[in-house]
């Protein structure tokens, strides 16, 4: 076996019985980014030589005993919008083709303080804006199981690299199922963090309400492990929650007996491919033989979730992205009359199709005379579907539901259609739109082999209790079945 | 009341505080340093970064609100104003939209003439300046200084409650004052810590308010009253001549005295506010609200009314001892210490004790105590020592701690009150004098200030001049 096949937990555990370097594993793992990464399209950018570099400071503090991380010396892949101090953070975005951050994010600074190796930087739909990756200015990245398959989006390179062993573990980032939703068509775990759990320092925003930094693994420990460093209160970040935020690995426990999952019909229905709400339903049964407890639970407002969903993502995009005006930094048109003509052109020629549709749809929706028909009343749909979650947690402790409504489709076969690639966010927006947690775990494949991925939402700041039952899922359904290349 | 047409004014002032960092970053909030030096990835809009709420911004702008009458929003929300402008890094203002710290107070201004006029304050919301345009002959378009980016504002918005330019004054140099007792804000005109924006419109009274415009780039406050007498004016002549004024944006042009039209209603920006998702609610408890309130000093306005009605002081004079704290600190100090005469003391506040102060001395840099000082203006008032000996002790205990009356006996500088001494001083000068005595009978009044001139320079200044002229008039007309 090749290290870079092993789990992170195992990793760990050699490279703390110093049975391997981080440099083998580091070594290991950007070998197989070489080998593979020309099919799979999941990097935008690698640097051997750094990650080299921190592999041996990595094995240097595991060698003095001063590594106190568990996370030490492990190699992890970072999404492209997340800012790295001297290293390009593109967002996939022509706009940001050359643009270099002089700050790393606080979850790069608290990865980097662990000893982590960062193994380089992930493709993502242009500004973590689509769901399938297609978005990416520079490359498309390809499913591993399927290379004429997408593997979802936005954050489709995290998915794809962990799934092939191109990287141990990955950051991504997750506003409307961006982890979770490229986690199910890729096959590996996907956890989106409650809000506020993980700073958001650094993370070149989408929606800021609704962005969330959260960890790609292979296994449930891998996720574990990974969300363990990168959550905690960060004074930088105001909408950081300030509270004891205990180790989620350490207290991951399969058994789930008593646990009341609730089961919500409105995911279960139209839209929702027949084979996936099975796969979903059989994995549930599974649970319940374990000594789960399964409820139906009724959240009516579901149905509504999507729109209110674009609508304040869009409002809060416009204006987060409006700083991208060629005036600082990033792309500048050449050949401008005047300064609104430079803006005019630098925006036109610096963003892609989605980017620039979310934006005028953004800026319709704030602009006065439509602000109280759409952006209130979106709110107030929020309001009302985050009442609707919580009425449900009064009766159980977590709920279950796909977390796409398909396998994953062909390249290009929805490029055309944007209402039918938002349909791809139908069953996780709603879990941003309540602000709660929830992970993604593969229950399945279709019959050519693509996975199928069963979502677990929590109550605010319960990760554990759904980390937990996606434990237990995964000893009985198996767990990870890395995909052939 | 021009032709008959009233004038209807209202202020948009935004002050900068002087809290110690910018609002949303830790970069230090400093005035005239190199350009884009004060600046870090936050004040700059990077991507991926955060706002984080400066605590101080809010208790600043509460004090104000408490200082202008205000009912304060404990909780309330910022809001993002979009807009591009290459001085403003993220396109957006963090601002605050419907639901101000600040609401509904008002200012009460007293007048030259000892009126007070009170003045609606609809509301003082925070906000983070923007960045500075900068143009060099050396460099064709222009290049910004982002060192102001995120500098803490407060905007402070009236009611159109002003009648006049003099009200604008008026109301303009309360609130400056008040900003400078309160020390929230350093005031500097010259250095853009406070700018206003002008409302102007004009109807005959009776009638419903007329269409107003609003003035940008009014820079000082002799700028404001130019700027709403000629928009006044300019209203006033379009509706003479049978037009009517439209709506718009202006900018005053203070060197050419006028005002051009920015853009009209029709092109007025839409900023798109919504709530900044960036941050949370502002929830200021009670008890700080109380705090803050209880923190806050006798206001400028308030010490001018009690100066005039208290102390007999003229409302000029009240003023100018209050525009300075330090002057206005001494003067109770004074009173505090039993000072006979305020008057008195506030003639020689405004006269030697600004005139060392305008050279940059402060009176805590003097060996002056409110103890000599009061002393001081008791041997005047009493007439135990003239104006011109007051002079000479004050010059003395300015830089020497030395007793009073011991100045007065080294010097020989107490005055002579015994008339015996002021007859003979009296006779010698009538005889000297014999053709003014038979001006002033003929007539001529003022030969009458010559003699007691005459009388005083003969004393060495020692001589009560009031009780010298007494015995003159029963000498010469007796």
């Amino acid at each position: 076996m090749k290290l870079y096949e092993y789990s992170a937990c195992e990793l760990s555990e050699m490279l703390r019985a110093k049975k391997i370097s981080s440099r083998e594993l580091t070594e290991s793992v950007l070998d197989r980014a070489g080998e593979v990464d020309k099919k799979v399209n999941a990097y935008l950018r690698t640097d051997r030589e750094m990650s080299l570099r921190m592999a041996d400071r990595a094995d240097k503090l595991i060698a003095s005993g001063e590594a106190k991380s568990r996370l030490a010396g492990i190699p992890v892949g970072i999404k492209d919008n997340i800012s790295t101090k001297g290293i390009a953070t593109t967002c996939a975005s022509r706009m940001l083709e050359n643009y270099v951050p002089v700050f790393n994010a606080t979850v790069i600074e608290k990865l980097e303080s662990a000893g982590c190796v960062i193994s380089g930087k992930l493709n993502l739909d242009e500004f973590a804006m689509g769901s399938s990756t297609e978005n990416s200015y520079f490359v498309t990245t390809k499913n591993p199981y399927d290379l004429s398959c997408v593997p979802g989006g936005s954050s489709g390179g995290s998915a794809a690299a962990v799934a092939c062993g191109e990287a141990v573990v990955a950051l991504g980032s997750d506003t409307g199922g961006s982890i979770r939703q490229p986690a199910s068509l890729c096959g590996v775990v996907g956890l989106k963090p409650t809000y506020g759990s993980v700073s958001r320092y650094g993370l070149v925003a989408f929606a800021s309400s609704l962005d969330q930094i959260g960890p790609f693994g292979c296994t449930v420990k891998d996720v574990a492990l990974l969300q363990d460093e990168i959550q905690g209160h960060d004074k930088m970040d105001a909408t950081s929650a300030d509270r004891k935020y205990a180790s989620l690995l350490d207290n991951l426990n399969d058994n789930i007996s008593g646990l009341k999952i609730g089961i919500p019909s409105e995911y279960f229905g139209e839209g929702i491919k027949p084979e996936v709400a099975d796969a979903v339903m059989k994995s549930v049964k599974e649970l319940e033989k374990r000594g789960a407890k399964v409820v139906p639970v009724s959240l009516p407002s579901t149905g509504y979730a999507l729109s209110a969903y674009y609508i304040i993502a869009c409002a809060e995009a416009s204006s987060n992205l409006a700083r991208f005006d060629g005036v600082k930094y990033g792309y500048h048109a050449q050949n401008c009359d005047g300064l609104i003509d430079m803006y005019e052109k630098t925006r036109s020629e610096g963003f892609g199709r989605e980017v620039k549709r979310r934006i005028m749809l953004g800026t319709f929706v704030l602009s006065s005379g439509y602000f109280d028909a759409y952006y209130k009343k979106a709110k107030l749909l929020q309001k009302r579907i985050q009442q609707e979650f919580a009425d449900a947690f009064n009766s159980v402790d977590a709920i279950i539901t796909p977390t796409s409504p398909s396998e994953a489709f062909k390249i290009g076969e929805r490029t055309s259609d944007p209402l039918a690639m938002y349909a791809a966010d139908i069953c996780t927006v709603t879990v941003n739109i309540a602000g709660l947690p929830g992970v993604s775990v593969p229950c399945g494949y279709s019959e050519i082999g693509l996975p199928y991925g069963m979502q677990i939402i929590g109550r605010k700041f319960d990760e554990q209790t759904i980390l937990n039952l996606a434990y237990a899922h995964e000893n009985a359904f198996g767990g990870f079945r890395r995909p052939e290349l | 009341m021009i032709k008959g047409y009233e004038i209807v004014v209202g202020l948009e002032v935004h002050a900068e505080l002087n809290t110690k960092t910018k609002i949303y970053c830790n970069c230090r909030n400093s005035f005239g340093l190199e350009v884009n030096t004060q600046v870090c990835p936050i004040c700059l809009g990077m991507p991926g970064t955060l706002p984080t709420l400066n605590e101080k911004v809010v208790e600043y702008a509460i004090k104000m609100g408490h200082a202008l009458n205000c009912k304060i929003n404990r909780i309330c929300k910022q809001d993002r104003k979009n807009y591009f402008y290459p001085d403003l890094p993220k396109s957006y203002q963090i601002s605050q939209a419907d639901i101000p710290l600040c609401a509904d107070g008002y200012l009460d201004v007293m007048m030259g003439d000892g009126n007070v006029k009170r003045i609606g304050v609809e509301r003082i919301h925070i906000e983070e300046d923007a960045g500075k345009l900068l143009h060099s002959d050396k460099f064709d378009g222009s290049l910004v200084d982002f060192n102001r980016c995120g500098v803490p504002l407060i905007e402070i918005v009236s009611r159109p409650d002003m009648r006049s330019s003099d009200e604008a004054k008026a109301y303009l140099e309360t609130i400056r004052s008040i900003l400078k007792y309160i020390d929230i804000s350093d005031c500097k005109m010259q250095e853009g810590s406070i700018r206003c924006d002008v409302n102007v419109s004009v109807h005959k009274p009776g009638e419903p308010f007329g269409t107003r415009c609003e003035m940008k780039n009014v820079n000082s406050f002799s700028a404001a009253v130019r700027g709403i007498d000629y928009e006044a004016n300019r209203q006033i002549e379009i509706l003479e001549a049978g037009g009517t004024v439209t709506q718009e944006t202006r900018r005053w042009d203070d060197q050419k005295g006028i005002s051009v039209s920015m853009r009209s209603k029709e092109d007025a920006q839409d900023y798109r506010y919504f709530p900044e998702p960036d941050l949370l609610t502002i929830v200021v408890p009670e008890e700080k609200v109380i705090e803050l309130k209880n923190t806050l000093p006798e206001l400028p306005n308030a010490k001018i009314m009690r100066y005039v009605k208290d102390y007999g002081i003229s409302h000029y004079d009240a003023e100018m001892i209050v525009d300075v704290v330090e002057k206005s600190a001494f003067f109770e100090k004074c009173i505090e210490a039993g000072c006979k005469s305020p008057k008195l003391l506030s003639n020689w506040i405004l006269g030697e004790i600004s005139k060392f102060m305008n050279e940059g001395r402060a009176i805590e840099d003097t060996k002056l105590t409110p103890e000599k000082m009061s002393e001081l203006i008791g041997l005047i008032a009493d007439g135990k020592i003239s104006t011109a000996a007051g002079k000479t002790v004050f010059d003395i205990i300015l830089n020497e701690d030395r007793d009073i009356s011991s100045i007065i006996e080294e010097k020989g500088l107490a005055q002579v009150s015994d008339d015996s001494a002021l007859e003979a001083i009296a006779d010698s000068v009538l005889k000297e004098n014999e053709k003014s005595v038979s001006d002033y009978l003929g007539g001529k009044t003022n030969a009458l200030g010559y003699l007691v001139g005459q009388c005083m320079k003969a004393s060495k200044g020692k001589a009560n001049p009031g009780r010298m002229k007494e015995i003159i008039l029963k000498k010469i007309s007796g």
